[in-house]
């Protein structure tokens, strides 16, 4: 998902300068590309891994949520939340196939999920033990990847961009939901507030992460606005999405776990904004590699599907190729 | 046969209707659909149909027919009998399980004024 879609994109290009010019001056003409459209090798390679990695965290950030459907405390809370892991796997097959229209195979990319070579955001990798995560995943988690995909209805590659102009029309109920959701347990007893806020002490710094690396760190990003696959850097989309949820964490009575939050009026040129504490990218960075707290699990989970399914996609494509023989068959007769 | 309308997932599914006649008549020059991108950015979108031999007279088709005034910047052309369609005796079960669930919509959730846009 997101920002961290870059991680281990290889940006590297072979062609002539005057290809490479060309092309620049169609991006710099706002003209979307297209898949058929020359492309040096570099922008197409990175978003075969943007967008595969943000497809992955589609399908992967199911498993969370998934994980509290048949506890659903009321019909309401049971048919939003079925509703919006749904969307998630409709987030997923969109934007596989947008990469695919980039000359690689669902079945490459699976195999490169379940082999641990792409990745997917850091995020789902935490656990979801209380009935308030489903609220604070909407708000923050959800909330972090509207942040991020809204630039992206306007990156460079035509068929990205669309998927995210309708991923992006979805989204909105998603966050809605969250916090609709965590207005009612604040308003509750005593014991629904305090899981609140500390389901909101474990998600605040991992939805920080999710905007990726601070920009001086962040390999893949110059190249990348210059093909405008992003529009904004890490550090401007984590800022602006601080300046906008803290309000509504105060609006709910509940705090972020940051004793560095200072309100900035100098920030965002005099506009003001939110100076905050130092993340732990150790952590940002194990997860990312894999020892994250639920990285097994996850990817246990999606191996399972794929063997499971494997005999359905052998007999639906058994039965396909029988019931073409057949046509022919009746065809000569 | 791909004439009778057959049952797949549980959805109905019908060969294009123009398909149909196609495969009566096979001396015909093939039908194809013709899709184009109106503007740069935007998706194909399906404009009308025509005959053509193949795939290259029925581009250039497709330029003489539906391009003449500056409609688009990119044609695509499909074999109609490729195409295959929902059955529309069957759209009432097919979208109105679509209609009634208003917990799709942003709009079902409360959210004060005072949190702002969400
Ligand atoms: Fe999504
Ligand atoms: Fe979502």
């Amino acid at each position: 998902m997101y920002s961290q879609g870059l991680i281990g994109a290889d940006g590297t290009t072979e062609e002539t300068e005057e290809f490479l010019a060309a092309f620049q001056a169609r991006i710099d003409r706002e003209e979307k590309i297209e898949p058929n459209d020359p492309m040096p090798e570099g922008y197409r390679k990175t978003l075969i891994r943007q967008i595969g990695q943000h497809a992955h965290s589609e399908i992967v950030g199911m498993l969370p949520e998934g994980n509290w459907i048949t506890r659903a405390p009321s019909l309401r809370r049971k048919a939003a939340l079925l509703a919006k892991v749904q969307d998630e796997g409709g987030h997923g097959l969109y934007l596989y196939s947008a990469a695919e229209t980039l000359g690689v195979s669902r079945e490459q990319m699976t195999e490169e999920l379940l082999s641990g070579k792409a990745k997917y955001s850091s995020i789902f990798n935490y656990p979801t033990p209380t009935w308030a995560d489903m609220g604070t995943i909407g708000w923050l988690v959800d909330g972090a990847a509207i942040m991020n995909q809204i630039p992206l209805c306007r990156c460079s590659y035509g068929p990205y961009a669309r998927a995210m102009i309708r991923v992006c029309k979805e989204e909105s109920f998603h966050q809605r939901q969250g916090y609709e959701l965590l207005i009612s347990l604040c308003n509750g007893t005593k014991e629904q507030k305090d899981m609140a806020q500390d389901s909101i002490n474990r998600w605040w710094w991992p939805s920080l992460m999710m905007f990726g690396p601070h920009d001086a760190d962040s390999s893949h990003s110059e190249q990348s606005m210059k093909w405008k696959i992003k529009r904004f850097s890490n550090d401007e989309l984590r800022q602006k999405f601080i300046d906008a949820t803290v309000p509504q964490a105060e609006y709910l009575g509940l705090t972020v776990p940051d004793p560095d939050l200072k309100w900035n009026p100098e920030k965002n040129n005099g506009k003001g904004g939110y100076d905050h504490g130092e993340i732990n990218w150790v952590e940002f960075w194990q997860v990312v590699k894999g020892h994250g707290q639920m990285n097994r699990d996850r990817i246990k989970a999606r191996k399972k599907a794929w063997n499971d399914g494997e005999w359905v996609r052998d007999a639906a494509l058994a039965h396909a190729e029988k019931r073409a023989a057949r046509q022919t068959a009746q065809a000569a007769e | 046969m791909l004439r009778s309308p057959m049952l797949k997932n549980g959805l109905r599914v019908k060969p294009h209707k123009l398909q149909n006649r196609e495969e009566k008549m096979s001396k015909e020059t093939p039908l194809w659909e013709v899709f184009i991108r109106p503007r740069n950015g935007l998706s194909h979108k399906h404009c009308g149909s025509l005959h053509a031999a193949d795939e290259v007279m029925a581009l250039q088709a497709a330029r003489d027919t539906y391009t003449r005034r500056g409609e688009g910047l990119s044609i695509w052309v499909v074999p109609s009998k490729s195409i295959f369609a929902s059955d529309p005796d069957q759209a009432a079960e097919n979208f109105e399980p679509g209609v009634d669930k208003v917990y799709r919509h942003p709009t079902f959730y409360d959210i004060p004024e005072e949190v702002g846009h969400m």
